[in-house]
């Protein structure tokens, strides 16, 4: 346990120099999220690189710049993000707490993977999809955050992870969120289910700690189910579920 | 083995709680000039953030001065790790249209406008360079030579051609076995694995000198956030 915390945490500087491999790449950027310390670290350490780039800087070929202006004409320029952070109109428990912090982590992790996203450079374009279907799927989570009925519950699951809910009848959709949830036994997964009049649906998959929107229609859904099931998901729940959470109607 | 750099400050813990308001302001941010482009080569921080702004805003000529600040800092950090002038000149050239189209995703808190360009700039060299190394890879099994040339290369290079006085002098104030795992992972473009690999090192070994080493640099340089 110890062991592993440690070895998180001495990736800054790997990480910082792009010296990671991907895989590590996205779970230290994960662990960054939650990590404040990390976070002054990589900053720390980016500045530093920062100095070595400069101090290689050389003349770029006379051509560039003429190219480089001629083709931002034709890039249309991203958006800015929506702040997780941002005052939102929030009814509830969440007026009180603000966003609950694990909540804000996981976007903030989804966002650095966004970004990141975009600037990788091979297999470019399945990249990109794949940034813009975070982009679309950040934009989907807050707006069931910023909704104005958005309602929150929270919860334990039988293995010990914190849960949370936030759903939206406006917006037909809700987020679920976890911390502290273990890897599944090998061969299982985690599956999420909406209680819809006594009739679980599948409502998609959660691998490990983080937020997911859940597939199907918030609206009307009594409850928001988790089990485990064999890799794969199944149709309708096999085990007994780990958390069964009531949504207020 | 770990004496500090000649000159070097001593050390403080890596998180300075209150330093991080002591950065100095001296020259006030010129509000009513739209465009200034510091045509010495050398923009300011402040006037780089100011153009930020409004190339945030779709401002082209805000762009074209923002160019002149950075090209010569991401031209000269991808041809450090790509090598190869064409192949570097795309990927620079990519770099500046993604800094355009992500202009608006900057976040001052997070780092200056400077390190927020090398940080893009150098993912993306090093991206090119692994993913030709893997198709390299896939066609002959005789990379793992032809890394070591190529490793040689490079530091000779970082060695002979390092262009900023400041940052050549805190290097050599590194133990040599620091200074290698930050200039292979950074120049090289290599993994801390391939790092440890290339230096017959322990992979935790490594991991400590990347941090000790740039924990040295941060503090020789000066460098706050």
């Amino acid at each position: 346990m110890n062991q592993h915390a440690s070895d998180v945490h001495g990736l800054a500087a790997p990480y910082a120099l792009d010296a990671l491999d991907p895989a590590e790449r996205a779970q230290y950027a994960a662990h960054l999220a939650a990590c404040e310390a990390c976070r002054q670290d990589v900053a720390d350490f980016r500045a530093t690189a920062a100095r070595l780039a400069a101090s290689v800087a050389q003349a770029a070929p006379e051509l560039m710049k003429e190219r480089t202006l001629a083709a931002v004409d034709h890039v249309r320029q991203l958006p800015p993000r929506v702040h997780a952070a941002a005052p939102v109109p929030l009814r509830g428990v969440l007026r009180r707490k603000a966003l609950p912090m694990a909540l804000a982590a996981s976007l903030a992790a989804a966002a650095s993977f966004a970004g990141l996203a975009a600037w990788q450079h091979q297999e470019k374009q399945q990249l990109e999809q794949r940034a813009r279907q975070s982009e679309q799927r950040l934009d989907a989570v807050s707006g069931v955050l910023a909704a104005p009925d958005a309602r929150t519950v929270h919860g334990r699951a039988g293995n010990g992870a914190l849960t949370s809910v936030v759903a939206s009848d406006l917006r037909n959709r809700a987020v679920f969120t976890a911390t502290g949830l273990p890897a599944p036994p090998a061969g299982r997964t985690y599956q999420l289910w909406l209680d819809h009049d006594g009739t679980m649906r599948p409502a998609g998959f959660i691998r490990q700690d983080g937020t997911v929107l859940l597939d199907g229609d918030a609206a009307g859904a009594a409850a928001v189910g988790l089990t485990l099931e064999p890799a794969g998901g199944s149709p309708q729940p096999t085990t007994a579920p780990l958390l069964l959470m009531a949504l207020p109607a | 083995m770990d004496t500090p750099p000649p000159g070097g400050r001593p050390r403080p813990p890596l998180h300075p709680a209150a330093a991080a308001g002591a950065r100095p302001v001296n020259q006030p941010h010129p509000m009513n000039q739209p465009h200034p482009t510091g045509s010495s080569g050398h923009t300011r921080p402040a006037d780089l953030a100011a153009l930020m702004q409004q190339v945030e805003r779709g401002d082209k000529q805000a762009f074209s001065a923002l160019y002149d600040a950075l090209a010569p800092m991401v031209f000269g950090i991808v041809v450090k790790v790509v090598r190869d002038r064409a192949q570097s000149e795309e990927v620079a050239q990519e770099v500046m249209i993604d800094l355009w189209r992500q202009a608006a995703r900057y976040r001052p808190e997070a780092g200056s406008v400077t390190t927020w360009a090398s940080t893009i700039a150098h993912r993306r060299a090093v991206d090119r360079v692994r993913s030709a190394q893997a198709a390299a890879d896939r066609e002959q099994a005789q990379a793992a030579r032809e890394h070591h040339t190529a490793f040689d290369e490079v530091s000779e290079e970082v060695e002979t051609r390092l262009a900023s006085e400041q940052v050549r002098r805190c290097l050599r104030g590194l133990t040599e076995l620091q200074r290698q795992a930050v200039t292979l992972a950074y120049y090289g473009g290599l993994t801390y694995r391939e790092v440890a690999q290339t230096l017959r090192t322990p992979l935790p070994t490594i991991k400590t000198r990347m941090r000790d080493g740039l924990i040295r640099l941060r503090d020789c340089m000066g460098v706050t956030t």
